[in-house]
């Protein structure tokens, strides 16, 4: 679960990117969080993962408080996220199960559990016979769906994807948005942050708006609405 | 979600994983590694030879101390009562380890006894000879010191002391000690900044890989144990061929002492007797430059 309370959060510089942002995803939602460049999106991903700190408010993510988590905590606050980036970060010279194990080892998984886990995991994402291909040898729809299931390898609470489909054609963009549906309805949290207009229409989940650092929308069930008020 | 299998979540200590990754990284950035691994040897080999210097000099000037006495020589002119007070007197200076009185008679003894054909000097009158006392000190450091003190009390008509040598052997030990204290610091301070710069290059080349362990949930720990593994076997490997060129260098040396007679002046140990500690000394040095380097590298990448 997430909730930020009445957050803000300026930067060195002087920048205001949040400015009194309210929001709760409960467990097992599945969230749109749009908005224009520079809305304010990438700061609330960034004080989800706790790259960045609040600098007024609380920020909550499945059961930490980030205001006064201690730095030993962060690493296993941030083992209940899988994060998927928009340009995939796979790690090009290891092969495709080489970069689950590297993943899975993190948490101190035995060999035991990554022979029996990345299998199924590869399955799920449809990639269950290109466990020895390396990336730069798969199409931008492939890579992303190893970042899914790197992301979802060590079976996390809740996946944050911030633009998971931009490197993506239309028809690529809707198999992946799929996928996170699927995974959503096996119990994942997904909080997807995304441009893409058509994809948020078709899916008709819960829309949250940010403007300007504030909050602009929040409708289940919405659709991307935010040129409407640019 | 939980399909496939049950994720632990222990913090297991990987030490295959770490290991290998370890050397992975070295061979990766090969010519930096050499240039880590050739520092710490050049470090580990000046500071190995100033040191086995100094050690010997220590053990020289500790055989010189067992050995060494001046003689002071005591006024013709006084009674056995005055030789005893004087005797007493002598012993009471600071830094005099022992004394005996020697009487002209056994001196003369003592000379002939240094020379393979006593005939030549049989008749010498003992008259030749004088009653002396042989004097003993503590620390060959303060030899100068004790003599002047010893010269000083009446009774002591002279002295015959042979300080030279004795300075000779401290200074050699002040001055090597030193020159090895001094480059060791330099040398290093070197080392750890080549093999900082090292274990830099491979965090640099792996910062992608860094920043993905870390949002993923890696530990601290677990991203720096390869890299404090890297730092490790470098400073081994630079430890155990600096302890090789320095066995080889040493034993030549030894060799040359042995051949040229000079043994007996020099009496130099073997590599033999010293070459545990020396072997200890050196891979824990490896291992501390190595292990610190990478430790200075690798805590700005940890800030994801």
């Amino acid at each position: 679960m997430i909730r930020l309370m009445d957050v803000f959060k300026e930067y060195d510089n002087g920048t205001k990117a949040l400015k009194g942002i309210n929001l709760r995803i409960d467990d097992g939602e599945f969230v749109f969080l749009v908005g224009p460049s520079g809305s304010g999106k990438s700061t609330i991903i960034k004080l989800l993962t706790a790259e960045v700190s609040a600098t007024q408010g609380r920020v909550m993510v499945n059961g930490y408080n980030l205001n006064n988590i201690r730095q030993w905590q962060i690493p296993y606050m941030r083992r209940t996220l899988g994060v998927i980036f928009q340009d995939f970060r796979l790690i090009e010279k290891k092969t495709v199960r080489s970069n689950l194990e590297f993943v899975m080892r993190i948490i101190g998984a035995s060999p035991r559990e990554m022979r029996r886990r990345i299998p199924y995991v590869l399955d799920l994402v449809g990639l269950g016979d290109k466990a020895d291909v390396y990336p730069n040898e798969m199409s931008g729809g492939e890579q992303q769906r190893v970042a899914i299931a790197r992301a979802l390898i060590n079976n996390p609470q809740m996946i944050i994807a911030d633009e998971p489909t931009g490197n993506l054609d239309p028809q690529r963009s809707l198999e992946i948005m799929t996928l996170l549906e699927r995974i959503n309805s096996m119990g994942t949290t997904m909080l997807v942050v995304t441009h893409e207009k058509e994809l948020v229409n078709r899916f008709s989940k819960r829309v949250v708006a940010i403007q300007n650092g504030e909050l602009a929308s929040d409708e289940r069930g919405g659709y991307y609405q935010y040129e409407k008020s640019v | 979600m939980s399909g496939g299998a049950i994720i632990s979540m222990k913090n297991r200590f990987n030490f295959g994983y770490f290991i290998t990754e370890g050397f992975r990284s070295i061979f990766a950035h090969g010519l930096m590694s050499f240039a880590a691994v050739c520092m710490i040897v050049a470090c580990l080999l000046i500071m190995g030879s100033f040191s086995l210097v100094a050690i010997n000099a220590e053990r020289m000037l500790s055989q010189a101390e067992d050995d060494n006495e001046f003689l002071a020589f005591i006024d013709e002119t006084y009674t056995d009562a005055q030789i005893r007070q004087l005797q007493q007197q002598v012993a009471a200076v600071d830094n005099v380890a022992s004394v005996n009185f020697v009487t002209r008679e056994e001196a003369k003894e003592n000379y002939l006894g240094d020379y393979e054909d006593e005939g030549l000097y049989a008749n010498i009158p003992d008259e030749v000879f004088r009653d002396r006392l042989s004097i003993h000190v503590v620390d060959l450091e303060q030899f100068g010191q004790t003599v002047a003190a010893v010269e000083a009390l009446p009774g002591v008509a002279g002295i015959r002391a042979m300080g030279e040598l004795a300075q000779g052997f401290v200074t050699v030990r002040n001055v090597a000690s030193a020159i090895a204290l001094a480059l060791v610091a330099i040398l290093a301070a070197v080392s750890l900044f080549i093999i900082s710069n090292t274990i830099r290059l491979a965090t640099f080349a792996r910062r992608e890989e860094i920043a993905i362990m870390k949002m993923c949930g890696a530990t601290n720990s677990f991203v720096r144990w390869p890299f404090a593994f890297e730092g490790l076997m470098l400073g081994l490997a630079g430890a155990v061929i600096a302890f090789f060129l320095q066995w080889g260098i040493y034993a030549a040396i030894y060799r040359a002492v042995v051949a040229n007679g000079a043994i007996g002046m020099f009496p130099l140990l073997s590599f033999g007797a010293i070459w545990a500690p020396v072997l200890g000394v050196f891979l824990l040095a490896g291992a501390l430059i190595g292990a610190c380097g990478s430790g200075f590298a690798i805590r700005r990448f940890l800030q994801v």
